[in-house]
């Protein structure tokens, strides 16, 4: 079974990111402290990885942290390519993780949903199910979006469907 | 960064479709309404509103009487009183594969009303399963649905609803469609969606509004699916046993051709029949309403079991709901004419020790987390706002 190579890479990954404490929505009285934990979480991640030189991502929310939009880039042949992505948090969060959109991709990659809905069925929500409430939107970037990303950007660039 | 007023603006013209929504469905009541005054005649076979006219169905046996076979369930002694069937709303919220046979069931059964919510719309895509036509194609599907489960059986009152589930603008107009305004009338949420994250939204709308609810899925292949009864606090809630935590392989699973998933005609039909017969079961008070059913085509193997709620839900709600079902066991809704192989009370099981899918704490986190202390101690005492700020220029 593939458990025990992805707990390693789980493990290592999720020390960057500190996971989250309070188990709350939007909806909940509790979701600024939650929030405060997200915020927290992303900015330690990144300058993480700005001091190991490979940040990837820049992010913001609105002002309820309902809402969520960002940039991501991946290199590859000495070329930037970057790449807009947003996402809301669903009403059942955090116990469904929200679904995170890169519209100008949509039609180009079959693992996509409808609406530029990147596809996290498989690789993703199970990690997410096992880790609820703990994980968190800087977890949903480094587990669900950046492995997808790593997959399917050079087989798009490889195919000719995304150019600089 | 993209201009963050785009993003105000965005919200506000959700508010604004929500309203025109609001404002559709009082039109379209109004105009039925409008409708029966001008021409009593009408009036008296279809559109009625149910909470205002009652309908009636007689048991004549007649070739000109739509219920005359229905109603001949009570003769068999199958039911003691069919025209229940018209004290009850259901919501369906997705009619696709399942969904829409589903509603097309409950029309021709003579259902009180039918809510159906659905965002997506009618494509070619669709046609290897049942009900939509081609010439729907394009149409979002409420529209579609409503315009032919109209012409099947117009005593059935429709709505429909173009909206997303788990969207959380959508929360409370989808909590007010599913809480029932009249207490004489029965509700029950139909569950056909084909993802977790609105499986989890219409979970936590259920268990806020304490309205039973039947979950139904496919498996991706096509060639089995399952149904399930959730009573908030009496069963297990859909995240009391969550089907995504036993699931394995993580890094393969990314390099799948494609994420079409198929889907039969066959397959999604049983599996709405399946459902709609539990619905019936539970409206009409006959048989024994069935907890989880899966159904394996490949075998034609069928496995019925119970899930009792788990104490340890991560849904808050679902836990207050388990201890409002031991207080009141006797008057709330653990009504055992639903579900009577259910017990009484619900017993606290010990927590299972053995852990077949090595689910575990992450520990090491917490070195981590120390590590790094310093530095959320100074990032404690920024509000969320700041936080946001130094997010967009981290």
């Amino acid at each position: 079974m593939a458990t025990s190579t992805s707990k390693v890479w789980d493990k290592q990954l999720v020390g960057s990111a500190p996971v989250m404490t309070i188990n709350a929505s939007p909806r909940d009285e509790k979701w600024p402290a939650r929030l405060k934990e997200e915020y927290t979480s992303l900015i330690q991640y990144i300058s993480k990885n700005k001091e190991n030189g490979n940040d990837w991502f820049k992010i913001e929310s609105d002002k309820e942290g309902k809402k969520w939009i960002g940039k991501c880039w991946h290199t590859q042949n000495y070329t930037k390519y970057e790449f807009s992505f947003e996402f809301s948090i669903p009403s059942a969060y955090p116990n469904s993780a929200p679904e995170i959109l890169i519209p100008e991709l949509e039609g180009k990659t079959a693992k996509m949903y409808k609406g530029g809905k990147i596809c996290l069925t498989d690789h993703f929500y199970p990690l997410w199910a096992r880790n609820t409430p703990k994980y968190g939107i800087s977890h949903l970037l480094i587990f669900g979006l950046s492995p997808w990303i790593a997959v399917e950007i050079p087989d798009l660039l490889e195919k000719g469907l995304i150019s600089k | 960064m993209d201009n963050p007023t785009t993003h105000g603006l965005e919200e506000e013209l959700r508010a604004c479709k929500q309203k025109i929504q609001n404002l559709l469905r009082e039109n379209e009541q109004l105009e039925m309404e409008m409708q029966q005054m001008k021409d009593p005649k009408n009036s008296l076979s279809s559109n009625l509103i149910p909470n205002e006219c009652e309908r009636s169905m007689s048991g004549e046996v007649n070739s000109e009487n739509r219920y005359s076979r229905l109603m001949a369930l009570q003769k068999m002694g199958v039911v003691s009183d069919y025209t229940r069937i018209i004290q009850c709303s259901v919501v369906i919220i997705g009619i696709g594969g399942i969904g829409i046979v589903a509603a097309e069931m409950l029309s021709r059964c003579g259902i009180g009303e039918l809510i159906l919510i659905d965002h997506d719309s009618v494509e070619l895509a669709n046609m290897n399963r049942m009900f939509y036509r081609p010439e729907h194609s394009g149409m979002t599907k409420v529209e579609a649905a409503k315009q032919s489960l109209t012409i099947i059986n117009s005593d059935v009152k429709v709505s429909g609803f173009n909206l997303d589930v788990t969207n959380l603008d959508n929360y409370d107009i989808i909590l007010s469609l599913i809480q029932s305004d009249t207490p004489s009338r029965q509700r029950l949420v139909l569950c056909c969606v084909d993802n977790f994250s609105a499986r989890m939204s219409i979970n936590q709308l259920c268990l806020e509004a304490r309205v039973p609810w039947l979950e139904s899925g496919l498996s991706e292949n096509a060639v089995s699916g399952h149904i399930q009864f959730i009573v908030p606090g009496v069963t297990a809630c859909f995240a009391c046993a969550p089907p995504l935590v036993v699931a394995t392989g993580l890094e393969a699973s990314l390099k799948k051709e494609g994420v079409c998933v198929a889907s039969l005609p066959t397959t999604s039909a049983i599996i709405a029949g399946l459902l709609v017969q539990n619905a019936l079961k539970y409206i009409l008070r006959f048989g024994k309403c069935t907890e989880v059913l899966a159904y394996n085509s490949i075998q034609d193997f069928f496995s019925s079991y119970c899930l009792k709620p788990n104490p340890k839900c991560s849904f808050k709600l679902c836990l207050q709901r388990q201890e409002e079902v031991i207080k009141n066991s006797e008057n709330c809704m653990s009504n055992n004419i639903f579900l009577p192989q259910q017990d009484e009370s619900i017993q606290l099981e010990e927590v299972s020790k053995d852990n077949e899918w090595n689910i575990e704490v992450v520990e090491e986190v917490a070195d981590e987390m120390r590590e790094n202390e310093t530095e959320v101690c100074e990032l404690k005492d920024l509000t969320n706002e700041e936080l946001n700020e130094l997010l967009k220029i981290s």
